[in-house]
Order: C-alpha cells, then structure tokens, then sequence
C-alpha cells in the first residue's frame, strides 16, 4: 500500500456543510485507482486534500507510512505529483519550459534546470510519444495535446503517486482513449500509482484496477470495477436507470 | 522538407540570439551617444576623445568644457534614467508573473503613487534626507500593493478586472492623500513636492545616483538570480504550491524586491508610468516568457528606453517635458492593444 486516507474530513472555510466527512481509502503499489460520483460531490477537494493543497480538518493521509502533515512542501510533491483540471496559462511558455516546471520540487530558490533536468523532462516527453512537441507554444496546443503535456510535466517530477483529476473532460473519443491508455501503460511499465477522477463508468472499469465512490463525503463503494459497478449503482449515484452489458470480457453501461 | 524546416527553425534561434545579444549592448553605444545630446551638442567622436582621455588621466583644455558637461552634468543624469526605466520595466515583469497577468505594472496597480504619496509626506515634513523619502516612499509603497491585492482577491483568486480597478482605487486614494499634504504644508516645500511628482530627472546629480544604485541594483540582481523561480510561480498559487513551492512567502520575496526597488526608483524620478507595462510585452512578444531570459533583457531594454524618452524630454523643446509625459503617450497605446486583444479572453 503505498497512499492511505484516514478519517479524512473537510469543509471550506465559511461554509457549515463538510465536503469530506471521514473518507476512508487506500491506494496500492502499482495500482490506478478511479473516483466516480456526480459533480460536485467532492472529488477536486478530496484530491486536493490528499496533496495537502487544502488542510484537512481532522484525519491523516498516509504515504509508505509517513504522515503527510509531517512532511513540508517539497517533500510532498517529490512524492506526489498533481495534474490539474485545466491549466489557463497567461504567458506563452514552450513546451519544453512549461515541462521543466515539473522539476520545481528538485530545484532550489536561487537555482535554475540544469542539464540533468532537461533529460528528464525531454525523456517524459518521449514516454508519452509528444516530443516533437517541445519546441511548439503550450497555448497553442490541442486540448488533448495540452493534457499530454501536464501528465508529462507531473512525470517529470518523478513523483511514485499521481493524482489526476479530470484528465479527459475536454477531450474527444480518440484523445480520451490516447491519453487513458498511455497514461496507463506509462503507470504499469514504471511501476507508479494513480488515483483519477473520471466521470464515465465505461472509462473508469476500461482504465481503472479499482473504483472508488464518493457520495455524501464519503466512500461509498469501493473495489474492483466489475464488482461495483452494476444498474443499482448507477441508479444511487447518478439517479438514472442503466444497462450493465456483457460482452465476452467487456462490460458497458447504458442508459435505458 | 523537415531538414529546411529545421534549418531555417535554427537560423531563426541564431537571429533571435543575436538580436538579444544587440539589445544587451545597446545601452553602451546609446550613453556615448547621449551624453553628447543637448544645448551642447558633443558629437560622438569628440565624446571617444574625453573618455578615453579621461581613462588615460590627462584631460587637454580643449576638451575641459565638454568633460564637464559630459561627467558631471550629463552622465549622472543619463545613468540615474537608465536605473530606474531598468527597474520599472523588471518590477513590471515581476509583477506580470505573479498576477499571471501581462495588464499589470508598479503603476497600474497603484505602488508608484503610493510611494509618491510616502515621498511627499517626506518632503512636507521637512524630511529631504534621501533615505528618509526612500523609507517612506517604500513603506506606502508596498501598502498600496497590499492594499490593491486585499480589495482584488475573492475566493482565493485575483480576478484582473478586480486587480486593476483597484489599483485605480488605490492610485486616486493616495493622489488625494497627496493633495492633502500639498494643501498644508508650506510653499517652499509644496514646490519641491509638485516639481518633485511630475517626474524628471533634471536633478541627478553623482551623489544622488550613489546613494540610490545599491538600493535599486540589489534588489534587482536578487530578482535575476530567482527568475526560473517566477516561472514556477505564474502558474498560478495552486500548482505552484503542488509543486512544491512555499507560494505564499516566495510571493512576499518578489513584491518586496519589486517594490522596494520600485520605490527607490521613484523616489528619485517621481511618478513615470506605463514603462513596466511596454517594455516586458515587447521582450515578451519578440523573444521568450520565459524569466530567466526576459529579466535581463527587460532591464536594458527598459533602461534604454527611458535614456532615450528623456534624451526627447530635455531636447525636443526649449523647455523640459515631464518624462511622464512621453511615457504614458507611448505606453497607453500598448495598454490599449493589450486590453483589445484580450477583451474577450479575459475580461469576460
Ligand atoms: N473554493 C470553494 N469554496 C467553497 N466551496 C467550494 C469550493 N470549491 C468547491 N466547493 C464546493 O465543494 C463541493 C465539492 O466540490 P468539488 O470537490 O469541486 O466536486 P467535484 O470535483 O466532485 O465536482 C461542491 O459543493 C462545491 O460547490
Ligand atoms: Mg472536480
């Protein structure tokens, strides 16, 4: 096990109502592990909270046994790595810059990339087949094009746990499944773990080793894909009828 | 096909290089060039002869009128216009990246009037001490930024629109302020203070530049040698933070820096405006955003430009125009272009 959320509550400042109210959750060595539940519901904030982006008010995320409140910023994001919804960027960086920026936990106030950094942001690049990228303005990149790019400037970090959220909202049928399995295959070869947040349950049983559902600030259902994710759930999750079908080793939900 | 592409891709590299190498010299050239600019016209090879007589000690009589006018009239006054258009245009860049956004600059977000209100109240109080207008000049300097960032920031963000309409609020806040003090104190300091605020540097005289370089190179090398840092930093607070970046403090470091620097700049110059604005868009379009690049760039670029606006503010008229004037004639066009160009993007 290499992530452990305990007891997790949170609410925003100035607001009554807890967003997190004693999630409970664990993510394994090498696993991608896939948050579901409607929006709103709490997954940005859950996420954020397990990087420490926000402070819980009560309970402890775990990382291989160390407590993140112990651990100071830099610590965390050698460890953790966060890709963000969406990035709106207000100066034109090039690629190759804007992926270097994923080496800040490594590089100190008065120091700047040096040679040893370009090869690792030049080889996440190249794990995600977009070095011919590097030279071109981020700002003018593709929306799947610019999710690529913030996955590779999270790999260049070399952080083991990646918290992704929303890696596909913007994103077309092909761009989806490009960089859902790249993603995966990158966190299988180099034995990294993931937690994603997803909005399709076709996605999440296609991509996820297991799936998490937040609802009412906690988990609700966890496991593996094909145990959880049936009509009922779907019914109390998103409060629509569904089909779950088989087909040989496929399953695929649809709405009635 | 790729091979001239990439050929052509790296001649481009070779030019840009270039061209960044020619603006880091312009400066050279452009002070020999300015000192002999004015009433006494000195031409350029008559300006070689006395610094290089001037290097090998003996000055000939035939050169004395004009190594004075050069070295003690002149030089200092060029040299104190370069300073400070190097730091506003920096200051400018440096807040463009924190705010994540290529409108803002020491004048727009109300630190230049801010200064020049602490500077009059230094001056109307008798206070005529450089450090003692720096001091205060600093101190109402980094409360208006203070002041415009508290009134701007909603739910954790710093929306544009919210950031500049309170730097107007600020600005017209401490003008009035500064009215107050022009009201009361007595005349022989109100000339001072107005002749003061319209921003000139007809006054530079060695002692001043002395006492004002460290206070204004410092912070700037500091910024320098921090410039991928900034990157980092406009990413915006939150993945910076995830990146592991102490935001909150690394943002007092750099609005400190920028505003100290900002505001000994302004204690000398008086309130000369849209410089932070022109110069790092221009660096911006034409070479990289990227800050370790820019940073330099923008400082001679930027000191160049105010060498040049005031070498057209003490010559093109038989009086002297307020550098200001010049300044916000060339800079708000560019503001305008800014704000057009983005109008849909950002301020909706
Ligand atoms: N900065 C904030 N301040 C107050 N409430 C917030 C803030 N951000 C999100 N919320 C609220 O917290 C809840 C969970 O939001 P979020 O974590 O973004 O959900 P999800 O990512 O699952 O769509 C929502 O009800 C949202 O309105
Ligand atoms: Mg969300």
């Amino acid at each position: 096990m290499v992530l452990e959320v305990k007891g997790l509550r949170f609410a925003y400042r100035g607001e009554l109502k807890f967003v997190l109210d004693g999630i409970e959750m664990k993510l394994n060595d090498g696993e991608i592990l896939v948050l579901l539940g409607p929006n709103g519901c709490g997954k940005t904030t859950l996420l954020k909270c397990i990087n420490r982006l926000l402070k819980p008010i009560e309970g402890a995320v775990l990382v291989e046994d160390r407590n993140l409140i112990e651990m100071n910023e830099r610590d965390i994001a050698k460890t953790i790595a966060y890709v963000p919804q969406h990035q709106k960027l207000p100066f034109p960086y090039k690629v190759l810059e804007f992926v270097l920026l994923g080496r800040a936990p490594h590089i100190g106030l008065f120091s700047a990339p040096r040679a040893r950094d370009y090869e690792i942001a030049i080889e996440a690049l190249k794990l995600l087949g977009i070095e011919n990228l590097a030279d071109r303005f981020y700002t003018e990149l593709s929306g799947g094009e610019r999710q690529l790019v913030l996955i590779a400037r999270a790999l260049a970090s070399e952080a083991k746990i990646l918290l992704l959220d929303e890696p596909t909202a913007h994103l077309d049928f092909k761009n989806t499944h490009r960089v859902l399995g790249t993603l995966r295959k990158i966190i299988k070869e180099r034995g990294l773990s993931a937690i994603i947040t997803l909005h399709d349950p076709n996605l999440a049983q296609r991509y996820g080793d297991k799936v998490a559902v937040v609802q009412n600030g906690r988990i609700f259902k966890y496991g593996l894909p094909k145990e959880i994710i049936d009509s009922e759930l779907i019914k109390i999750v998103y409060g629509i009828e569904a089909f779950v079908l088989n087909f040989d080793n496929l399953r695929v939900v649809v709405p009635k | 096909m790729i091979e001239s592409q990439m050929s052509s891709l790296s001649s481009y590299k070779i030019f840009k290089g270039f061209l960044a190498f020619l603006i880091l010299f312009l400066p050279v050239p452009l002070v020999l060039v300015s000192v002999g600019v004015g009433y006494l016209k000195i031409p350029p090879g008559e300006v070689l002869k006395v610094v290089q007589s001037k290097l090998t000690g003996e000055v000939s009589e035939d050169l004395k009128t004009y190594e004075a006018v050069i070295f003690n009239i002149r030089l200092p006054r060029i040299l104190l216009a370069f300073l400070v258009g190097a730091t506003l245009a920096v200051s400018g860049a440096v807040m463009q990246s924190m705010f994540r956004n290529p409108l803002v600059e020491p004048y727009i977000l109300g630190i230049s009037s801010g200064a020049a209100f602490g500077a009059s109240l230094a001056l109307g109080l008798g206070i005529t001490f450089l450090t003692g207008v720096q001091t205060l000049a600093f101190v109402f300097g980094i409360s208006s930024i203070f002041l415009a960032y508290v009134m701007a920031k909603t739910r954790g963000e710093v929306p544009v629109v919210n950031l500049v309409l309170a730097g107007i609020i600020v600005t017209a806040l401490f003008s009035a302020l500064t009215s107050l003090i022009k009201f009361f104190v007595d005349p022989h300091n109100l000339a001072a203070i107005v002749y003061w605020i319209m921003g000139s540097f007809s006054h530079a005289k060695w002692d001043q530049l002395l006492a004002v370089t460290p206070m204004i190179l410092f912070p700037l090398l500091l910024i320098f040698a921090m410039g991928w840092r900034l990157n980092v930093l406009s990413l915006g607070e939150e993945e910076a933070k995830a990146l592991g970046v102490k935001v909150n403090r690394d943002q007092l470091v750099f609005l400190s820096l920028a505003t100290f620097s900002t505001s000994s700049a302004v204690s000398v110059s008086g309130i000369i405006g849209w410089v932070g604005l022109l110069v790092p868009h221009i660096v911006r379009l034409a070479f990289s955003s990227d800050n370790r690049v820019m940073m330099p760039l923008c400082a001679s670029l930027g000191g160049s430009f105010m060498v040049l606006a005031d070498n057209i503010a003490r010559t093109a008229f038989s009086f002297e125009l307020p550098i200001s004037v010049l300044t916000t004639i060339l800079g708000a066009p560019v503001f305008m272009f800014l704000v057009r160009r983005r109008a849909r993007r950002v301020w909706s």
